[in-house]
């Protein structure tokens, strides 16, 4: 039997991990470049205000550091521990990205992060601005050995199954490296660090304004966040139209919970609001919304670049629908299961020296292999991720991240025609959009994880086949040690941040 | 020598910084000293000498359902 108890509490222990991991994350992408902005202007102007702008947000951005490192390595920890079926399975793909992740980082960090926090008229300015663009850009490429990874786990390709030793073994770095729906992650990922760096910037120095408090700095400190918002949030809303394709094309199940799509045919239209109908069950006949506001064509046209595409709804992908080529999950499940057997029959062919059957064995296996993880399903419905959860997840994401964009534009506006000081209601709303900034980033990671399921590798590896037999209360326990932990830390990076912003602008 | 100095002077001068060190210490030695060693034990190498065995055990939680 799966023990539900023991998968249920490492999920949580690693949701709640990778959540406070992502609170300390995205400033460190979006800062890191505004801080090298910021110096750019220093050393281009030479102008000593934009020396002491550019080292006040470097110090907010090196609380942030180093309050949210190592964070990350809690993870590893738990793939070790709670996750060893599916580290064994995965290890021999994220070895080499995660590797040079680590390297990386080491690399960076005990270099160039040395140079900008301590080089500051040791070096010449070139030296120091170079230095401060490479921490900028080797925090953004850290980030992307670790979506290759996490793009890999949405759509696995470039490696072969070994039956022998239980390993995906990949058989192209560059299908891995380039994979689609790796490069659609990490730009958007990355796009949404930038506008969380951009609304980190524009809502202290909105605060800055509210108190009348280092004006001067806080007006110039406010356009370089507004105007790098502004840009980095229309790249954002086309890295996301790139990541909802590469979903609809790879992805079904996660774009029909994403859209509370029950029903699918051509020319779908988009959900702009929405409230689901929280009696709604698969396979009923009742209405799947209590209301909605819809764009039409606009689902088509985003998931296919077609606006007479059809898109499969949750229905089509459990009963399957023969028209449109979709095979019932109930089918994939029987498949899997086939696959799941001639594994089997391959091992003990191998143990006991049969090859005849252990080859007939692996080309049953191979003929059924796609299906795998189907096998291991129970009912065609748990191929649905949780329905709500993915779609209010989704629709605060789009919806915050549509306010941000016209956030920035009107305060870039009104510091542009110099009204801004007087706009208190624009400026009360960009210091309450800083916590809003890191609600929309998490979830962005609700809907590309919790979509994702059940799978902990796309089709391939259900999360059930991939936790660690240990003792419910073992997960429990150290749940609640990361939950103090964390929170503690947290804590200290608000308490450390709000400090040194109330000090001011001056003296960093 | 001087790449050195130039790390004892960065660590030195540093205001907020100290701080942040003290917590990065901390930290350190919950993560790696106590959640490390006493709550996380990597599970195959603890449970296993040898990838061959490894392997073994995942294929028999892979072709057995009932794990």
């Amino acid at each position: 039997m799966e023990n539900i108890a023991l998968i249920d509490w490492s999920r949580a222990q690693f949701a709640l991990t990778a959540i406070y991991h992502w609170f300390f994350v995205p400033l460190t992408l979006g800062l890191s470049f505004i801080v090298a902005i910021m110096e750019s202007i220093y050393v281009k102007t030479g102008n000593v205000v934009w020396k002491e702008i550019t080292k006040f947000w470097m110090t907010l951005f090196a609380i942030n550091f180093a309050i949210g490192l190592a964070t990350g390595i809690i993870m590893e920890f738990e793939f070790g521990t709670n996750w060893s079926n599916y580290s064994w399975i995965v290890g021999d793909i994220f070895g080499a990205p995660l590797a040079i992740e680590g390297i990386m980082a080491f690399f960076m960090e005990s270099t160039f992060f040395a140079v900008m926090f301590f080089g500051w008229d040791k070096v010449s300015k070139e030296m120091h601005l170079f230095s401060t663009w490479l921490v900028a850009i080797g925090s953004n490429l850290s980030a992307l050995w670790i979506l290759v990874a996490n793009g890999w786990m949405q759509n696995p390709i470039g490696m072969v199954f070994n039956p022998d030793t239980a390993r995906f073994e990949m058989n192209s770095f560059f299908d891995v490296l380039f994979n689609p729906n790796a490069y659609s992650k990490f730009l958007h990922t990355i796009g949404s660090g930038y506008v969380m760096g951009s609304l980190f910037v524009v809502g202290i120095s909105a605060w800055y304004l509210l108190k009348n408090k280092d004006v001067v700095k806080a007006k110039k400190s406010i356009v370089v966040g507004a105007t790098f918002g502004l840009i980095t949030s229309i790249f954002l809303i086309f890295t996301g139209d790139e990541s909802a394709h590469e979903v609809a094309l790879n992805q079904p199940s996660k774009l029909a919970a994403m859209e509370g799509l029950y029903d699918g045919h051509r020319d779908v239209g988009i959900v702009a609001i929405g409230m689901l109908n929280p009696e709604k069950q698969i396979g009923d006949k009742k209405e799947p919304f209590v209301f909605e506001i819809t764009v039409p064509h606009a689902l088509s046209l985003l998931g296919f670049h077609d606006t007479d595409a059809y898109v499969p709804g949750i229905n089509q992908l459990i009963y399957g629908d023969p028209k449109e080529g979709i095979e019932p999950a109930s089918d994939k499940i029987e498949k899997g299961k086939i696959a799941i057997s001639a594994l089997k029959e391959y091992k003990e062919a191998k143990k006991a020296d049969d090859n005849a059957t252990a080859q007939k064995s692996l080309v049953e296996f191979r003929a059924n292999e796609k299906y795998f993880g189907y096998g291991y399903l129970k009912d065609a419905k748990d191929i649905i991720p949780p329905v709500a959860l993915t779609f209010y997840s989704f629709h605060l994401m789009v919806g915050l991240g549509t306010w941000f964009l016209a956030l920035f534009f009107f305060v870039l506006y009104f510091a542009m025609v110099g009204k801004l000081d007087k706009q208190k209601l624009i400026l009360r709303l960009a210091v309450l959009s800083i916590p809003l900034g890191y609600l929309a980033g998490e979830m962005g990671w609700i809907v590309a994880e919790v979509g994702r399921q059940p799978w902990a590798i796309f089709e391939m590896l259900p999360v059930g086949m991939a936790t660690s037999q240990l003792s419910v209360i073992a997960v429990q326990t150290t749940f609640w040690l990361f939950a103090v932990t964390f929170t503690a830390l947290l804590i200290a990076e608000i308490k450390i941040m709000i400090t040194q912003i109330k000090n001011g602008m001056e003296e960093h | 020598m001087k790449i050195l100095q130039f790390y004892i002077d960065g660590f030195r001068d540093m205001k907020v910084g100290k701080s942040l060190w003290i917590i990065i210490g901390i930290k350190f030695v919950i993560f790696f000293v106590i959640m490390k060693t006493l709550f996380f034990p990597n599970f195959m190498k603890e449970n296993f000498s040898n990838d061959t065995e490894r392997a073994n055990y995942v294929l028999q939680i892979l072709t057995n359902k009932e794990k």
